[in-house]
């Protein structure tokens, strides 16, 4: 095995464009799922690119309309920084716990293509954009059409995600809820995102998200189109349709951390909530 | 097999092991930190904490690579403290040890906490140590011993 760390980007890319890697960055998940047993080292089955100390991958800043998020940032420091959607705040203080957080990096979380990864709900609600870098090309992809399925991405094995590019944008109404066995360090059974903007009583923005109810989020932009230029008192009248309308693609599975009937209904409950509130 | 730097308890050290061997692991086996304990292996329990600059990690999901340059703080170093006798005094007050397994990463993570946030309300204790478990219940006085350490080490932190 060739395990490597990188100790610049632009090394990172040329071993990434010679050789076959796994790139890990806090490696919370990764070495989790490699895993083996105590005073051994965990099993992977591809040379391994260690990429966190690369600093070039460590900033937040704000331009040209979109808050740009270095994929290596840790969700700790995101969570405190001024710049980060509040709804991705509302999502990180619940995410993981303290020690996971400082070693946990954003780009990580959707590079693992988890269904239940906390911050996707959020990036999908917010039109997020991930950036991929190669030593040859740079590509800009949507979050939905990143991520495929369970640990599946459009990801080039020459490519590594670089940046999280998000719209900044003004939400009068944000929620993100997560139901797991556990405060800290579960993992989602169900999870939900809603941003709403209302003026005048008037809905000019609507965006609902669902996590851990399909093989990737669910995000329905039929369904918001209609729902957007209706008022609020029209939404809570017909709400029993919305809720049989998102009941159409809540579709979750069983499996060892809950079961199919429990996250439909919670997940549709969460909607009810948060519409009711509005 | 790769040269790996670090500080470790206020000492520079230098390693060749893989670079993705478990942090946890080489502080128990190659420098005999054995207040660093092994519990649940997947970064749930908080047994393995250490400080990475300052910063509470579990160090049984940490490989090895990661840690070049870094400054490293086990439960071995940071009892050579002044934080650590005041944390250590409140922990024996309040009846917050039990069997003990627990301990090194809750005072550990006690002092990440505290380094962030010098007078946390019950409320920022128990999220602060969310990422620790304790099997023989005895959370109530560990918030409280947390709570009063910073009373009792106001202006340390």
């Amino acid at each position: 095995m060739k395990n490597i760390t990188a100790k610049t980007l632009l090394e990172a890319l040329n071993l990434l464009n010679d050789g076959n890697y796994k790139v890990l960055a806090g490696g919370t998940d990764l070495m989790v799922q490699n895993r083996a047993w105590s005073n051994t080292l965990p099993k992977f089955k591809e040379d391994i690119l260690l990429i966190s100390n690369l600093k070039e991958l460590k900033y937040i800043n704000q331009e040209d309309g979109y808050i740009h998020i270095g994929s290596l940032m840790t969700l700790e420091e995101l969570k405190h920084h001024e710049l980060t959607p509040k709804l991705l705040v509302e999502a990180l203080e619940i995410m993981a716990s303290p020690a996971i957080r400082n070693m946990a990096t954003i780009g990580g979380n959707i590079g693992n293509a988890s269904p239940a990864g906390d911050s996707l709900p959020v990036l999908y609600v917010l039109n997020a954009l991930v950036i991929l870098q190669s030593i040859k090309s740079v590509r800009e992809i949507p979050i939905e059409e990143f991520i495929l399925g369970p640990g599946k991405k459009e990801l080039h094995k020459d490519e590594m995600i670089i940046e999280i590019k998000i719209p900044i944008n003004n939400f009068s109404n944000f929620s993100f809820k997560k139901v797991g066995g556990r405060k800290a360090d579960a993992i989602s059974k169900v999870s939900f995102a809603g941003a709403v903007k209302i003026k005048n009583n008037l809905i000019q923005d609507f965006r609902i998200s669902f996590g851990a109810v399909g093989p990737t989020v669910v995000r329905k932009n039929d369904i918001e189109n209609k729902i957007i230029g209706t008022s609020v008192a029209d939404l809570k009248s017909n709400i029993q349709d919305i809720l049989n309308q998102y009941g159409e693609f809540v579709r979750p599975i069983d499996d060892q951390r809950s079961n199919k009937d429990y996250r439909k209904k919670v997940a549709i409950n969460l909607l009810e909530e948060f519409i009711l509130n509005l | 097999m790769s040269k790996i730097k670090f500080t470790l308890n206020n000492k520079e050290v230098e390693i060749e092991e893989s670079p993705t061997a478990r942090l946890l692991d080489i502080l128990r086996e190659n420098f005999g930190l054995t207040g660093v304990k092994e519990g649940c292996g997947e970064g749930e329990c908080g047994a393995c904490a250490v400080l990475i600059n300052d910063k509470v990690i579990n160090s049984c999901i940490v490989p090895l690579g990661t840690v070049e340059g870094k400054n490293i703080v086990t439960i071995e170093g940071f009892s050579k403290t002044k934080k650590h006798q005041i944390l250590r005094n409140s922990f024996e007050e309040e009846g917050a040890v039990q069997c003990g397994f627990c301990t090194p990463g809750m005072i550990i993570a006690s002092e990440s906490l505290l380094n962030k946030n010098p007078h946390p309300s019950d409320e920022e204790i128990k999220i602060g140590l969310s990422g620790n478990l304790c099997r023989c219940t005895g959370y109530n006085m560990i918030v409280k011993a947390v709570k009063s350490a910073s009373k009792k080490g106001d202006g340390l932190w």
